[in-house]
């Protein structure tokens, strides 16, 4: 790497990565159980012959991203990006290679740790301390992030359980809690603009400050427009093979070709 | 799909150099790299806020659709136990040599109770929350534990019920009640070391969480929930000398006689095992340290699919 200046600091660094997941239960005569019973007995076999199905879903990918960049990262449906996020996470484990990074980059979003059946007060407390924020944080930022959500606009709706939300209301609030809390790398999967018009800009608008913050930024999305707007480099992903690197217009525009012809629908958001 | 068949447009050739020399000149780390253990606990220790939310969450959660809501906390085992002493105690007569036959099995009900759910909700940690384990970051015994105290929440639900109980039943207040409390915490503590290692092995053959009930309930009848060891060995003197020692010796059974020792004045010393106290110590030690760290060991393993 003698090719590296030296003002520019890596954050993140991707070397050599293959992801694989294992699908359990398929395979010929899945779902009888003879067959399942006949895998049990070949266990010491290959994996294929045991009913696991292998699906390499990122392959031999390498990258170095560097402070201050936001990498955007494109590809058609189910050509690796969000796994390639979650194993620069640190919540997928890599088949081959390794994944270096500066400080725990943290994925945007907290859906998974909070439960329909509790009010949004709770979820909101819940979430905070599941993305690693203490409790005094918590409560400093819980004004904010209830304000900011818009929920009690229309009345006192942060006490009710989540499942009476309507899907905006609920979207609202999840962005809300997971855009609270700063980070060093911040990896951002679509989900970018939720909510009705005026919660759109407001969301695109804490992005951006996130941004400033964040040391580095990665960006999953389908819509070029906002890849456009916020990345100076862009990765192309495609069939879990790193196709394309490089600044954004030249990336973008090769893949219109790709996807056939320049973007006009895809301008809308497509999350 | 034509796209496919496209040949691939020229690529800006990778940076072929040597990333992990890169990487380890700035200070890098390995993303998903397990921590080492002094590492480990801390950050778990960090976490306790969210442990202790995640686990009253569940907690209240679980009846919140239920028009009576939380009192199914104390419904739930007051109807079973009712209906083992329906079982038990009416039809097999099991009570006829037992004094205090009901706080005896309700007593027993409660505590196995505690360790089954533990048990059962432990093979589920990881495997049953996956979104969860690859969406965010935390050290991942935090499931587990957050599954075990929630258990114990509950079972402190039941033990007011089980006061209540007591009192009906005529069994006095005694300073004995005390000895409750380090049973309960040694208990918690085995419960939450066998949950992390069920989760560790759960989270690898989930195939596991469909064996475990006929594991718990062949462990149950042999732990004395429902009948008292020490008088059922009375009738089988064609048993070898070893049987009525391990069989009180097992964890459960530590643990239930315990709080029975505790809470039942009828209930004497000589039915308990030689050092029960340090047996009792002894299970929580080697499954809450041994299962934490059996489970840490394979802490960035969790998540594959």
């Amino acid at each position: 790497m003698a090719d590296i200046e030296n003002d520019k600091i890596p954050t993140v660094v991707v070397d050599g990565v293959d992801i694989v997941y294992r699908v359990n239960g398929t395979g010929a005569g899945r779902g009888s159980a003879t067959a399942a019973l006949n895998r049990m007995m070949r266990r010491g076999q290959t994996e294929k012959a045991a009913g696991v199905r292998k699906v390499h879903a990122v392959k031999n990918v390498s990258f170095v991203a560097y402070k201050g960049e936001a990498v955007g990262l494109i590809g058609t449906n189910g050509s690796g990006k969000s796994t390639l996020l979650k194993a620069v996470a640190g919540l997928l484990p890599v088949e081959n290679g390794r994944i270096y990074t500066d400080g725990q980059p943290s994925l945007l979003g907290v859906n998974a740790a909070l439960m329909n059946d509790l009010t949004g007060e709770r979820n909101v407390y819940l979430g905070g301390l599941a993305m690693g924020m203490s409790r005094e944080q918590v409560r400093d930022r819980y004004e904010g992030i209830v304000d900011f959500s818009g929920i009690n606009e229309k009345g006192d709706f942060i006490t009710l359980p989540m499942r009476t939300y309507s899907s905006g209301m609920a979207a609202r609030l999840r962005f809300s809690i997971a855009a609270a809390k700063d980070h060093d790398v911040l990896l951002i999967d679509e989900a970018l603009a939720t909510g009705d018009r005026s919660f759109q800009k407001r969301s695109e608008a804490r992005i951006r400050e996130l941004r400033q913050t964040a040391g580095t930024v990665f960006l999953v999305s389908h819509s070029n427009k906002s890849i456009r707007d916020t990345c100076d480099r862009v990765l192309w992903l495609e069939r879990g093979e790193l196709r394309m690197d490089g600044p954004t217009d030249e990336v973008l525009a090769a893949y219109e070709d790709f996807t056939g012809g320049p973007d006009k629908a895809k301008t809308k958001v497509a999350a | 799909m034509s796209q496919v068949l496209d040949t691939p447009p020229p690529t800006a050739p990778p940076t072929d150099g040597d990333l992990a020399a890169l990487a380890a000149r700035y200070g890098l780390a390995v993303s998903g790299a397990r921590p080492s253990l002094p590492e480990y606990v801390r950050q778990l220790w960090a976490r306790r806020h969210f442990i202790t939310a995640f686990s009253t969450a569940k907690l209240t959660a679980q009846y919140s659709q239920a028009k009576l809501g939380q009192v199914w906390q104390v419904m739930t085992p007051l109807l079973n136990a009712a209906v083992y002493y329906f079982i038990f105690g009416v039809l097999l007569g099991t009570k006829r040599n037992v004094p205090d036959y009901v706080p005896f099995l309700v007593t027993g009900v409660f505590i196995w109770t505690f360790t089954q759910s533990s048990i059962m909700a432990g093979t589920r940690a990881i495997s049953g929350n996956l979104g969860l384990v690859r969406a965010l970051h935390f050290p991942r015994a935090a499931l587990p534990i957050s599954f075990a105290l929630q258990q114990l929440q509950q079972l402190l639900f039941s033990m007011a019920a089980l006061v209540v109980i007591l009192l009906c039943f005529g069994v006095p207040i005694a300073a004995s009640w005390l000895l409750a409390i380090p049973a309960l915490v040694l208990q918690s503590t085995f419960n939450a070391g066998v949950s992390m290692i069920m989760a560790r092995m759960g989270a690898k053959t989930p195939d596991i969480a469909q064996l475990m009930p006929f594991v718990l309930r062949t462990w149950m009848y042999v732990s004395g929930v429902m009948w008292s060891i020490d008088k059922l060995a009375k009738g089988h003197h064609d048993w070898p000398s070893w049987v009525v020692p391990v069989l009180q010796a097992n964890p459960a059974a530590v643990y239930i006689d315990l709080m029975r020792y505790s809470l039942i004045d009828s209930f004497h010393a000589s039915q308990l095992p030689h050092h029960v106290w340090a047996l009792a110590v002894g299970w929580a030690l080697v499954a809450g340290v041994g299962g934490f760290i059996y489970f840490w060991k394979a802490e960035e393993t969790y998540g594959r699919g």
